[in-house]
């Protein structure tokens, strides 16, 4: 029966090595002698080889991943879908999910971060939601690293290159730049969809004999093994690997979108699920397994795009553009009508079956039949060892009577905002289409970016945060700064937090001190969360971000989505007219430990990450937000990377009039460099009409918010008396020139 | 009047479109779609902004062969208002309703951003609700929208005040620095020699609301629900 060799094809035989080079230990070898009572064929064992990967088990992070919370009374749909699911009112919700694409983004960038694109809007359109906003957050080497502007370029391109032709807009995003990405930089994507709430598709397989159908794209020997290779760390000849790294067609995902939409329309679907990593295997198996059942599939009707493929390479292609579904009986023709009309494939591959095995056949030889449970529940799980890294205490040893104060603190704040990290990401976001589906009210440059809900007075914002440095110095605080940081960036332009989805990007889980980071970074995500009661929706786990055995810093990036009630009163970062008076909301406290300015200046990545009182953080966001629901500000912009003067000039520099002046008084005892760049964070810079400014202090009295009025909106100059003042024209020079000038 | 919005394979702003004219217009519109013959009475069509066919061919050189075009090219032969925004505006060059072509941005990068336009001639039934030298302000989007035509073409369009729209800077200046992809003399929106065929690079459908940053494409549709009910008036 299990007798490959009458199919025709080759069949290395399965030794030690073999085993080995698929990534499987010899334990897990021995548990899957187990589960089958067998040797496995050579595609079982390919089949296994993909789902225990770390990429689709999460076998390392699943203990840790239980501790977020993930309830909440708007949320749908939590982790373990293709997307989660919150409920925005009006009869609507939003499905949203980041993903990250760091490997094959490295190998190949263009295709890369493309096909990143394309498969979290396939996790988006799965759900039935249509795809109306994406996000990216991007890590690249240093600037001055020889590959960093091919690799920028070449993400860039293909982000764009595939969004914009899907008709989807980018509307937001982060580009960081840090010598701890150069051999391994991070591509992480988020979408976010707009579906009827009563709508909801998830990925199930049941319904003895109901079709599976597959639908897309023709499958390809491209991408064979990607979800291994997302499970391993880099050495030099991984480049070489380019094989691995899928191509991707966004105009047949344009069609297949339109086509799933329309599909969905109608009563055929019972599940359905993008076909991503580890291609039709895990579509398949995790399809039956959350249904409860079992699956079959014949091989032999797969649409291919090349001839001589074995059932290994069908099961294990990751060509892209494909979605499996399972109709219900009676519906092919239906379903088939709607490919057709969309010039794509839809063709009956197999059926779902009650006997919960995961059965392939191939010119009419099984060659693969598995329990599905193997697959997925009974996939190993490891509590890996921990420890905290030896030279964390030294690293946060940091003696700021050694730090000398720059003379010319108005020389340094010119430093740091012409620094790539904080300069005008222009030349990235304005390859970008962010205006299709005319919704964008914020676009790229703000706190966060804002789209409105048609048909509502509703708009959503939406922002994704990392900051690694602050998780290298201490992963607990880092954890609580990045969802802390992300929440104030939606305070700002006056939406409420509706949900988290994450993606966190580390070393390899089989260095205990990597292990650490990552339990400490959960740990602190999760008191944030709880502190300011923002559920975690969704999210993905990237491991082996490292290269030569050198991990990357701890990199969790928070995708985070917020609602405005009344999108009239959404709120930009930047000063509007002269006259207005400048407050800040929080207090700066000397704090310098981790920050941009110790990094860029001194050359330092020591100390501790600011501390932050989730309560203080919590008064401040509801400060700013009550304030934009009162209609009492003009502008708010959170303080973070630079500190108070970076994000002062900012909000003179970063909207898209002429640049206004401002005049700021300070009095606080404390060093001038950490006024001006300490990153304390619950903090927030706002600014108003002096006849509003009793309403704002009655209610941040009432909040118990520290509020300090520190200046006035207008003039040329940028001053901060009596540190510096400058022409804000050249500020907003060197700001606006920083990253292009660095690329030449 | 009637509207139709043409929906090619690849298509990315008909719903847009569509969504600007109705929620913001109240106006009737109807989606067409490509594969279909053109039936029915309309008093203008759009062909929408995207990546038609993926764009993998030269821009808008697959779409010239879908069905509809037969049907909108007669539509325009008989004197019909056509509008073809970005992929829209390539597809009618393509078709050969418009002369010249457009090309790979100077740059060679895809260009998103707003821009100013200034209106070169009002006398269109796209432009009739603006003022000569007036400015617009409408977002741009777009990897090829370089406009190109040899010199006799463009002495023509010239001559014939076929040049609709150019990119200037906030002073109104059509300067280099203001030309987001090298079209020659800033040229962002052309219309034929009978002036019922109009094709721009900026998407009017993106500037219908306070929320956007400008309603300055409200006037671009506004100028044709004006000529139609000239037309109208004049007919009864």
């Amino acid at each position: 029966m299990r007798d490959e060799k009458t199919t025709q094809f080759a069949q290395p035989t399965l030794t030690t090595a073999l085993v080995a080079s698929h990534g499987l230990t010899p334990e897990e070898y021995q548990k899957i002698l187990k589960i089958l009572g067998r040797e496995p064929t050579y595609t079982e064992l390919g089949v296994f080889s993909v789902m225990w990967s770390e990429h689709c088990s999460y076998k390392s992070s699943r203990h840790y991943l239980k501790l977020l919370p993930t309830e909440g009374p708007r949320v749908l749909q939590g982790p373990g879908e293709n997307a989660g699911v919150v409920d925005i009112g009006d009869g609507l919700a939003v499905a949203f999910k980041m993903e990250s694409h760091n490997h094959p983004s490295f190998i190949e960038p263009y295709q890369g971060a493309a096909t990143g694109v394309g498969g979290i809007l396939r996790d988006i359109f799965t759900m039935g939601a249509r795809p109306i906003a994406s996000l990216n957050s991007l890590r690249f080497g240093s600037i001055d690293h020889p590959r960093t502007p091919y690799l920028l370029s070449g993400v860039v391109a293909g982000i764009g290159g595939y969004g914009n032709c899907v008709g989807v807009p980018t509307v937001g995003g982060e580009v960081y730049f840090d010598e701890c990405y150069n051999g391994n930089i991070l591509v992480n994507a988020f979408t976010l969809g707009i579906m009827k709430k009563k709508r909801i598709f998830t990925g199930i397989a049941k319904g003895v004999g109901n079709p599976v159908i597959y639908v897309g794209s023709k499958t390809g020997r491209d991408g064979i093994h990607g979800a291994t290779m997302a499970s391993e760390s880099f050495s030099e000849e991984k480049e070489q690997r380019r094989p691995t790294v899928q191509v991707g067609d966004p105009f047949t995902e344009k069609l297949l979108l339109e086509a799933c939409l329309e599909l969905m329309e109608k009563d055929c679907i019972v599940g359905i699920q993008d076909m991503g990593a580890a291609g039709l295997t895990s579509s398949s198996s995790e399809m039956a397994g959350r249904g409860g059942s079992g699956i079959e599939l014949d091989l032999s009707r797969v649409p291919l795009r090349e001839s001589g493929m074995t059932p290994y390479e069908i099961l294990l292609s990751e060509s892209q553009e494909r979605m499996l579904l399972v109709a219900r009986k009676g519906t092919e023709d239906e379903v088939k009508r709607i490919f057709d009309k969309w010039d794509l494939d839809a063709v009956v591959i197999g059926q779902v079956t009650e006997d919960r095995q995961f059965r392939a056949h191939f010119n009419g030889a099984e060659v693969v039949r598995v329990p599905i449970t193997a697959l997925t529940k009974e996939a190993p799980v490891y509590q890996r060892p921990a420890a905290r890294p030896s030279n964390i205490d030294e690293l946060q040893q940091l003696d700021l009577s050694a730090v000398q104060e720059p003379e010319d603190l108005a020389a340094t704040l010119k430093l740091l905002l012409g620094s790539p990290n904080i300069a005008l990401k222009e030349w990235v976001y304005r390859q970008y289409d962010h205006f299709v589906r005319s919704n964008t009210v914020i676009a790229p440059g703000a706190d966060a970016a804002v789209i409105r809900v048609k048909g509502t007075q509703k708009g959503l914002a939406l922002t994704v945060d990392g900051n690694s440095r602050y998780c290298f110095l201490d992963p607990y605080v880092g954890g609580v700064l990045t969802v802390a940081e992300a929440a104030r960036n939606l305070a700002c332009v006056g939406a409420r937090p509706l949900g988290i989805t994450d993606c966190l990007n580390f070393g390899s889980p089989e260095n205990p001190e990597v292990m650490w980071q990552f339990a400490e970074v959960i740990r602190g995500m999760r008191d944030a969360c709880m502190a300011l009661k923002v559920p975690v929706v969704s999210g993905n786990v990237s491991f082996y971000n490292e290269t030569d055995s050198k991990p990357i810093y701890p990199t969790p990036t928070v995708g985070m989505v917020g609602l405005l009630a009344k999108l009239k009163r959404v709120v930009t970062p930047w000063f509007k007219f002269p006259g207005d008076i400048v407050v800040l909301l929080g207090r700066t406290r000397e704090e310098l430990g981790g920050s941009e300015y110790l990094k860029l200046i001194h050359g330092l990545v020591k100390g501790t990450p600011p501390w932050i009182d989730l309560k203080l953080e919590e008064a401040v966001q509801n400060c700013c937000l009550e304030a934009i629901d009162r209609g009492i500000l003009r502008s708010a912009h959170d303080i973070s990377d630079g500190g108070l003067a970076v994000s002062l000039a900012e909000c003179c520099i970063g909207g898209p009039d002429r640049p206004l002046g401002v005049r700021i008084e300070t009095h606080e005892m404390i060093r001038g460099d950490a006024l001006l760049f300490s990153e304390s964070p619950s903090r927030i810079v706002v600014s108003l009409e002096e006849k509003n400014l009793a309403r704002l202090q009655e209610l941040a009295a009432e909040l118990r918010v520290p509020m300090h009025v520190i200046g006035t909106v207008g003039g040329a100059r940028f001053v901060i008396q009596p540190l510096l003042q400058l022409p804000v024209e050249e500020l907003r020079s060197i700001w606006a020139h920083g990253l292009t000038a660095r690329l030449k | 009047m009637r509207w139709g919005v043409i929906t090619f394979p690849g298509s990315c702003d008909e719903q847009d479109v569509y969504d600007s004219l109705k929620r913001e217009m109240g106006q009737k519109v109807k989606l067409l779609w490509h594969k279909d013959e053109l039936t029915g009475h309309f008093d203008c069509l759009i062909l929408p902004g995207g990546f038609s066919y993926g764009d993998y061919l030269r821009c808008g050189a697959m779409a010239r062969f879908s069905p509809i075009m037969r049907g909108v090219v007669k539509f325009a032969q008989n004197g019909g208002l056509v509008l073809g925004i970005c992929n829209g505006f390539q597809i009618l060059c393509e078709s050969g309703l418009l002369p010249g072509a457009l090309v790979r941005n100077a740059g060679l990068q895809f260009v998103c951003r707003q821009v100013f336009l200034r209106v070169e001639e009002s006398d269109t039934p796209f432009t009739r609700e603006t003022k000569k030298g007036q400015l617009l302000k409408l977002p741009v989007k777009h990897g090829e929208g370089c406009y190109y035509a040899d010199p006799s073409t463009l002495e023509h369009l010239h001559k014939n005040r076929q040049i609709i729209l150019r990119y200037a800077d906030a002073k109104g200046k059509p300067s280099p620095a203001a030309n987001p992809n090298g079209s020659l003399d800033n040229i962002a929106g052309i219309c034929n020699e009978t002036r019922n065929v109009f094709g721009m690079m900026p998407h009017p459908e993106d500037a219908c609301s306070q929320f956007l940053g400008s309603e300055d494409g409200l006037k671009i549709f506004s100028s044709i629900v004006a000529s139609r009910n000239d037309r109208e008036t004049r007919h009864a």
